[in-house]
Formats: C-alpha cells, sequence, structure tokens
C-alpha cells in the first residue's frame, strides 16, 4: 500500500516527505544541482577558475559590518574587476567568499535558498549558530574539490537576537576548508589579502566604536590588503569601483549606500597621499 | 487488498466527493482579497498564536490558503515551497510563477482523488500579486483537482456560498488595506451566528497576512497583534463607511470612508485611491449586531450547503 501511495500522488515522493532542508531535499531529489557532488577528473583544478580574495568583517555596538574588495584573479590576470564577495544570506545575516569564485557563488545561492526555504517551511528562522553550521557542512562538502585546488572559504556573520550581551548582538563566524566553524571576537578576515588587513584592523578597531569609524575601520584594512597583496583590488578610482560593504542590525541587512563607502574610500586616499610616504 | 464488490466509477467518485466536501465543510473559511495594495489572506482559525497556521508563504510574490484537513494542506504547502524554491534556484527567482505552482497543485490533486482510497479534505488558493492589481491571480482548486482562475477574491471552506454572496455584495477593487481586512472579517462573520445573525469573531481568532504589491522581493508579511488590533478597530467601526450608501451613491460615499485612509503608525502604506470610488451594490445597511461568544465555534452545522465543488 506504502509503494502505491509513493507512486501515484502525483508529486514525486521527495516533494511530500518531511523535514525543512532545502539542501537534503536537493540531495533526494535533484543530487546534481548539489555543488561539491560533482566527479572532478584527478589533477589539480586552481589555475582553471578564477579566484576572490580579501573580506573583512567587524563588529560594533548594534550590529556588524562585512566588506569586501572587488578583484577576482586567475594567476597573474584579473579576471573581473568589480565582482560582489559580500551578500546578504537573509535579513539578519551576511556572508563573504574568498577562493574558488564559481563554486563560491554557487554554494551562496544554495545557503540563502536554504535559509529561506527553512524559514518558509518552518515558519521562524534558525538560529545564527544553526546557520553557521549549515554553512559548515556546505563547505566540508566541498573538501574534494578543495584538495584539487578549488578551495571556498567564507566568512560568515549575523544579528543573534539571543545574544549573551543584547547590546553587542553582532557575531562572526571563519570556517576552515575541511568545514570548521570558529567564531571570532570582535573582528576577522579571510583570503590572501587577510594578513595585511587583520593586522590594518588590529590597530584601529575597538569594541565601542560606531558605525561610521568601523565602516571608516573596513575601508581602510581593505586598503591596505590591496597595498600588499597583488590579488586584492583596491579603490579604482577610475572605473568608480569600491568595496562592497554589508552592515547588519536588528533593522535587518544592508547594503551600506554607495555613496557613504565612496566617501570614506575618498578619505582613505585622500589623507594617505597627504602624507608623502614613500615607503 | 480484498476485491470490493463492483461498484460504478460514478458511485466511487460521488462518494469521494461528498467525503472530501464534508470534511472541507467541516473547518472554518479562509477568504483571500485582491486590494489596492496587494492581495490579503483571512482566516478563521481556533487560536491564532497557534503554530498550524492556514496561511503561508509560498514564493516571493506568491501566497498560500488552505482549509480542511491541516495534515494534508500541509504536505501540499510543503511541496510547493520546495517546487517553487527548486525552480527558483535552478533557473532564477522571476522564473517562479503562481499559475505553474497552481497547475502542480491541480495535477496533484487529480492523481489523488483518481488514484488513492481516501481524496485529500482540502481546498487550497494559490494567490500571486502582480504589478498592478488586474494582474494580481487567485487560483482556487478543490480536492478533486478542479482548478479555477477567480477575479477580486475567493472564499474557502464551511458555508462559503454565503460568505461568496455576502462579499460579493460589499466587494470593491479598489479597497484600502483596513477596508479590506473589515469586509473579509465581515464576510467570514455573515454565516453561523443564532437566527442568521453576524458572529463576533475576536482578534485572536483571526490568521491574517499580506501580500503587499511596494514590497521589494518577498511581498509576504503577517499582520498580528497590535498592528491587527489598529487596523480592525480604525476610527470607523464595522459596517460604517457602507451604512446608508445605497446603490448608485454619488462621490459623497468618498467621505465616508475617508477616516480609513489615515496611515496607521506601523502598517505598511496603503496605496492612494482613485478620487471617485463608487460603492456598488450594497444595500445591507443593518449594523452587525454583536452575536453571543458561544456560537464563535458553531460553523459549519450544515454540511451540505459548502461552496465547493
Amino acid at each position: 500500500m506504502n509503494e502505491r501511495v509513493r507512486v501515484t500522488s502525483g508529486l514525486p515522493a521527495a516533494f511530500l516527505a518531511s523535514g525543512s532542508s532545502f539542501t537534503d531535499f536537493l540531495g533526494e531529489s535533484a543530487p546534481h544541482l548539489l555543488p561539491g557532488r560533482r566527479a572532478l577528473p584527478p589533477h589539480v583544478a586552481g589555475d582553471l577558475a578564477p579566484t576572490a580574495t580579501t573580506i573583512v568583517a567587524a563588529t560594533y555596538p548594534g550590529g556588524v559590518v562585512m566588506g569586501g574588495d572587488r578583484r577576482a584573479t586567475m594567476g597573474n590576470y584579473i579576471a573581473q574587476r568589480d565582482i560582489q564577495k559580500v551578500y546578504a544570506s537573509d535579513e539578519f545575516s551576511v556572508v563573504g567568499i574568498a577562493g574558488s569564485a564559481g563554486i563560491a557563488i554557487e554554494m551562496i545561492r544554495l545557503f540563502t535558498v536554504e535559509l529561506e526555504h527553512f524559514e518558509k517551511i518552518e515558519g521562524t528562522t534558525l538560529s545564527l549558530d544553526g546557520k553557521a553550521n549549515r554553512l559548515a557542512t556546505m563547505i566540508r562538502g566541498n573538501l574534494g574539490a578543495a584538495m584539487q585546488g578549488l578551495a571556498v572559504v567564507p566568512l560568515f556573520a549575523g544579528i543573534d537576537p539571543e545574544s549573551a550581551d543584547p547590546a553587542r548582538p553582532g557575531r562572526i563566524f571563519s570556517y576552515d576548508v575541511t568545514g570548521g566553524v570558529y567564531e571570532e571576537f570582535g573582528y576577522a578576515s579571510i583570503g590572501s589579502g587577510s594578513m595585511f588587513a587583520k593586522s590594518a584592523l588590529k590597530k584601529v578597531w575597538a569594541p565601542d566604536r560606531d558605525r561610521e569609524a568601523t565602516v571608516r575601520a573596513i575601508v581602510e584594512s581593505l586598503y591596505d590588503a590591496a597595498d600588499d597583496d597583488s590579488a586584492t583590488g583596491g579603490p579604482d578610482l577610475v572605473r568608480r569601483l569600491f568595496p562592497t560593504l554589508y552592515a547588519v542590525t536588528a533593522e535587518g541587512a544592508a547594503r551600506v549606500p554607495e555613496d557613504e563607502v565612496v566617501a570614506v574610500a575618498e578619505a582613505v586616499i585622500a589623507e594617505r597621499s597627504s602624507g608623502h610616504r614613500t615607503d | 487488498m480484498t476485491m470490493p464488490f463492483y461498484a460504478s466509477v460514478e458511485q466511487i467518485m460521488r462518494d469521494r466527493s461528498e467525503l472530501a466536501r464534508k470534511g472541507i465543510a467541516r473547518g472554518r473559511s479562509v477568504a483571500v482579497l485582491s486590494y489596492a495594495g496587494g492581495v490579503l489572506f483571512i482566516a478563521e482559525t481556533q487560536n491564532a498564536s497557534t503554530a498550524l497556521r492556514k496561511v503561508s508563504e509560498i514564493y516571493d510574490r506568491i501566497g498560500f490558503a488552505a482549509v480542511g484537513r491541516y495534515s494534508e494542506f500541509d504536505n501540499l504547502r510543503t511541496a510547493g515551497i520546495r517546487l517553487a524554491d527548486m525552480r527558483g534556484y535552478s533557473y532564477d527567482r522571476r522564473d517562479v510563477s503562481g499559475r505553474q505552482l497552481a497547475n502542480s497543485y491541480a495535477h496533484a490533486l487529480n492523481s489523488i482523488f483518481t488514484e488513492q482510497q481516501k481524496p485529500y479534505e482540502v481546498e487550497i488558493c494559490v494567490a500571486e500579486v502582480g504589478k498592478s492589481q488586474s494582474s494580481d491571480q487567485l487560483y482556487r482548486i478543490t480536492y478533486d483537482g478542479s482548478i479555477a482562475d477567480e477575479r477580486n477574491f475567493v472564499i474557502m471552506g464551511g458555508q462559503a456560498e454565503a460568505m461568496t454572496l455576502t462579499l460579493r455584495g460589499i466587494y470593491r477593487a479598489d479597497l484600502s488595506l483596513a477596508e479590506a481586512i473589515e469586509l473579509g472579517v465581515r464576510a467570514l462573520a455573515s454565516v453561523g451566528g443564532n437566527n442568521g445573525e453576524p458572529r463576533q469573531l475576536p482578534t485572536d481568532q483571526l490568521e491574517v497576512a499580506i501580500l503587499d504589491r511596494d514590497r521589494p522581493l518577498r511581498a509576504f508579511k503577517r499582520i498580528a497583534g497590535p498592528a491587527l488590533e489598529a487596523l480592525l478597530t480604525s476610527d470607523t467601526p464595522v459596517g460604517a463607511p457602507f451604512e446608508g450608501v445605497a446603490e448608485g451613491a454619488t462621490e459623497d460615499a468618498a467621505g465616508d470612508a475617508a477616516p480609513l485612509l489615515d496611515p496607521h503608525p506601523g502598517q505598511p502604506p496603503a496605496m492612494p485611491r482613485p478620487d471617485d470610488p463608487v460603492a456598488t451594490g450594497d444595500t445591507d445597511a443593518d449594523e452587525p449586531a454583536a452575536a453571543d461568544d458561544s456560537t464563535a465555534g458553531a460553523a459549519g452545522s450544515d454540511p451540505d450547503s459548502s461552496g465547493s465543488a
């Protein structure tokens, strides 16, 4: 009888199964759509696809800001100058990507649908830790590709309404290629320019600085990363391309307005040029 | 399975229809209305704070409402969300449409009705909010997979036919949100009271949600608690804007309805109404009398008068 119900209900069984994860559902009904499920030929493929680089995030009282540069590279080539690496994954979280751009963007799309799917089916959102762990599962699924040079490493940040300190709801999570999740205190950076960005951020970040100061610190640290890392793009005054920044507060995740970023970036450039530094 | 005695196909289908119709008529009703600012869902429930919901978001511009057996329509709701999300993920968000979802539901319900022992005792409505009110789409899909493309509004559930008649008399296309809620609640309350009098529906038994035309991307929004209270107890008491407005009313009627246009703090903006609304066909000048509270759960005493099928 069971058999009969499964075949004749008009919709494939996976559509009527219980569960609220979109990834699990895709794995049942259309596994070819999942990143990390494809068989790869056994040689290193890292040089074939563009990679995205530096992402920085920092918390401030009331929220968290994440920013990313706009450059994607393939070896010594600049593959794209205006790539977007930071996305709002749902109303109260953002995610930035470093690593193999194509796989990373696919993963972010899936992650975004995953969060929305859960919200629609369950009628409530996942906890922030739940979202962070869900992303870790996706990274873990990509380990095979990562070992062949197509690694994806995201940075995840959001607002936790159940945070221990209600005045500081912003939290940041970083990952490694094996899917390890690590909560970061205050600020974090990933990607090829992360060493420089993090060092720069370390000097200017303080827990009690406001949103404006935090936005400035992020833009400045990306500038420093671009200064020393060829795979990170600085503000491009010729093409008017500036970093992508997102801020998450209790009101939701929103892109920091372009005008504001441009003004901050121009201020940073003006300050740096006025010093006539020769180092 | 044992072989049953011979029964004609007609008889089998009739029996299944009757079963489904009785099941649907036992439940409380849902109204779906297109109004100036979007599409409104109002469901009468036992307890609106419960997680067992009749109205749900399916996709960016698509909402879902259902009556009947909860486990069955929740199955369909989940399947619809999966269908829409999968399509949006493999193509693009813009490639998900209410029409295609309604078709899938119709196919599924039809197969279940013809091939399974027991049909689903559900009736569902798939609503898609358009760029303008004329492109709003409301699809009603019944237990046997029949699908109808409805204009303006859909009412499903116990006594839906009588409620539809009530709403048809008072519905206008250019309703504001507060007016649409008021009319919807009035229609739902119009049946099931003592001696044919309207019932009083407490706020905590209403599940209200909208697809807001002006909201970018995800249009679905629930209205509950104080926000709903504010809309329901707006300046004009229930029934007042239409009091004394006879057929062929002049523009004076617009003055009566004006208080409803006052924006309520924290409410989604209602679209401004055109300058000369014409009240149509409202001859119901009676003030709805407050019904006995004990009658609130007495809906559906006559299962055979269900408006489904």
